[in-house]
């Protein structure tokens, strides 16, 4: 009898863990299926001139040089407008603020921002960017629609990797008669700079594939020329990518995966280096 | 000795005390602008709602609110024209509610395995791979169901057409699936070994100790993260724009094509004239889905916190 009740046991534990690990599988085989999927597909439409071309024929043929360079553009000028803001925010919440009303409230606001749906970022965006700031559609207005999408990102980040700074150095920096803004500077700084390139690394990937805000607020799908200064228009790699695979009839599939393709390339190799110097400084610290 | 120090000392102190004041004003003056900076969370959320706000309320004047919501009619450039957005709405709905029911159990066992269950170097291999799925970008996601996905679910139900809600709601589930699974993982490393120990100490085993220690003890975590990924799956825009159908009518059933607020915000803003009726109107779309996201994660950060509070020693 008491047998039995271990084996009936034994029996429903490796039932629930096989389920436990079917879930797992669950998860992260299409994410191998998906990628791969995607390499061999868009593999054949790789070529120099795919690259370093502007599309011809309504992007049927030729390249997508111009989406592209939108698309790094984009990623600079999150970064750009997004990290100083994000760091400064971050020394904010770490160095000065108290534990009172008014930090839980600016915590509060960062975790709601990284909720707000990317879409209403976009009406966001039109309404105050391209509208009332009157900087039109253009690559100006994108970049700053994309900070504020970015900022929770780049404050989350910056904060965590400036806490991680151990006391003593601050004590040490102040003992010696540095000021509070002294001892950021030049000693928490430093230490936290990995963390947060982690952080702007992580913003940029973002910004490269964020397509909802973009399409609101400036992105083109054809654009003669590279854009020349920030109130142009612009094309950009998911713009491309939802255009041609949802609006263009008779688009060329192989040409669509090929897009996809380089738009998963850029944002998962930048998604990759951040993991790279996470990992690479946690072993730095904490030994290997 | 001791004298000339002080003598010297004195010498020295309107320097000091000039210096220290400039300093101190620098000092005063950087503060300001990192708070500034540390305020401008705050600033952009308010901003968003207020610009919603003032964008998308006169649209509630042409419409009142109780039609706008409950009208079934969406015909924006008809003569006159009328909002109704019941259909997006259960739109939305639908695609949320399958999507999360799909990626829950999914998630939460994930996270059990990681947490409890994997060996470490399963766990090693298995959490890059769902960063990298917290990496594709949506649009990548509505490319793949387009593709992929669609004709399986349109020979599978035998439908017209494979741009359905439900088509919409796995991609979406997918994509959930990353947040539910490292927060209730998180959620569950919270729970005290002890908590563990004294249950095998019963006697349990460990699927018995999972089951009815860790899980019950990590359920307001866990909770959470389901909120934050139906926060997600509610606010998702390109994967339901290209995959979900764009169909006007209600749904009345998950296969059938059907058009999310967010795409019905995605797909009209376009072609909407700065400041008109249909342009306030999708602003005020956009207002009633920014408070529905914003309230899913008020709900979610108060349950964390409960979560945090419950193991804080």
């Amino acid at each position: 009898m008491a047998v039995q009740a271990i084996t009936k046991k034994e029996l429903t534990q490796r039932t629930a863990f096989s389920l436990l690990v079917l879930a797992t599988a669950i998860v992260a085989i299409p994410v191998l299926f998906i990628i791969i999927y995607i390499v061999v597909n868009g593999a054949g439409a790789i070529s120099w001139e795919f690259l370093t071309q502007p599309p011809s024929q309504a992007g049927k043929a030729g390249g997508i040089f111009p989406a592209i360079v939108g698309t790094f553009y984009l990623m600079l000028g999150t970064l750009i407008f997004s990290l100083p803001v994000g760091v400064f925010a971050g020394i904010y919440l770490t160095e000065y603020a108290r534990d009172n009303w008014l930090t839980r409230l600016i915590n509060m606001a960062i975790l709601n921002l990284a909720g707000v749906p990317s879409i209403v970022y976009g009406l966001f965006g039109l309404g105050l960017f391209v509208l009332t700031m009157k900087f039109g559609m253009s690559l100006l207005s994108a970049s700053l629609t994309l900070a504020c999408q970015a900022l929770a990102m780049t404050i989350t980040t910056s904060r965590e990797a400036i806490i991680a700074v151990p006391r003593d150095y601050r004590e040490g920096s102040l003992a010696v008669g540095a000021t509070k803004w002294q001892t950021i500077r030049h000693v928490v700084m430093p230490q936290a700079l990995p963390g947060i390139i982690t952080g702007a690394i992580l913003a940029m990937s973002r910004a490269a594939g964020e397509t909802a805000p973009i399409l609101v607020v400036g992105a083109a799908f054809i654009v003669a020329g590279l854009p020349s200064s920030p109130f142009d228009q612009f094309m950009a790699l998911p713009y491309h990518l939802y255009t041609t695979a949802a609006h263009v009839p008779g688009m060329p599939k192989t040409t669509i995966w090929g897009i996809a393709l380089v738009l998963l390339v850029v944002v998962l190799s930048f998604n990759s280096l951040a993991v790279f110097i996470r990992v690479r400084v946690r072993q730095r610290r904490f030994g290997s | 000795m001791l004298q000339r120090g002080a003598s010297s000392a004195t010498a020295h102190a309107g320097l000091a005390m000039s210096l220290k004041r400039r300093w101190r004003f620098r000092e005063k003056a950087i503060e300001s602008f990192i708070f500034l900076n540390g305020l401008l969370a705050v600033i952009i959320l308010l901003g968003v709602l207020f610009l919603l706000l003032r964008e998308g309320l006169p649209a509630f004047a042409y419409t009142s609110p109780l039609k706008f919501f409950f009208g079934t009619q969406w015909y924006p450039v008809s003569e006159p024209p009328t909002f109704g957005m019941l259909s997006f709405f259960a739109a939305t709905l639908w695609v949320t509610l399958i999507s999360t029911a799909v990626a829950v159990p999914i998630g939460v066992g994930c996270a059990a395995y990681l947490a409890e269950v994997a060996p470490s170097r399963v766990r090693e291999t298995v959490k890059p791979v769902v960063e990298l799925l917290a990496g594709i970008p949506s649009v990548v996601m509505g490319f793949i169901g387009l593709m992929l996905l669609s004709p399986l679910v349109q020979s599978a139900f035998n439908l017209n057409t494979g741009l359905s809600g439900l088509t919409a709601a796995i991609m979406l589930s997918m994509m959930s699936l990353p947040i539910i699974v490292s927060v209730s993982e998180d959620a569950l490393r919270a729970v005290p070994n002890e908590f563990r120990e004294a249950s095998y100490a019963l006697g349990a085993t460990k699927w018995e100790t999972i089951r009815h220690v860790c899980i019950p003890g990590a359920l307001s975590g866990i909770t959470a993260a389901i909120m934050l990924g139906v926060g997600r799956a509610i606010g998702e825009t390109m994967t339901v724009l290209m995959v979900a159908g764009g169909a006007l009518a209600v749904p009345l059933s998950p296969t059938e094509p059907m058009m999310p607020m967010t795409a019905a915000i995605a797909s009209g803003i376009g072609n909407a004239v700065r400041g008109g009726l249909q342009y306030q109107a999708l602003f005020a779309i956009g207002l009633i889905l920014f408070l529905m996201t914003l309230s899913v994660n008020l709900i979610a950060d108060r349950v964390l916190e409960r979560q945090k509070q419950k193991f804080a020693r």
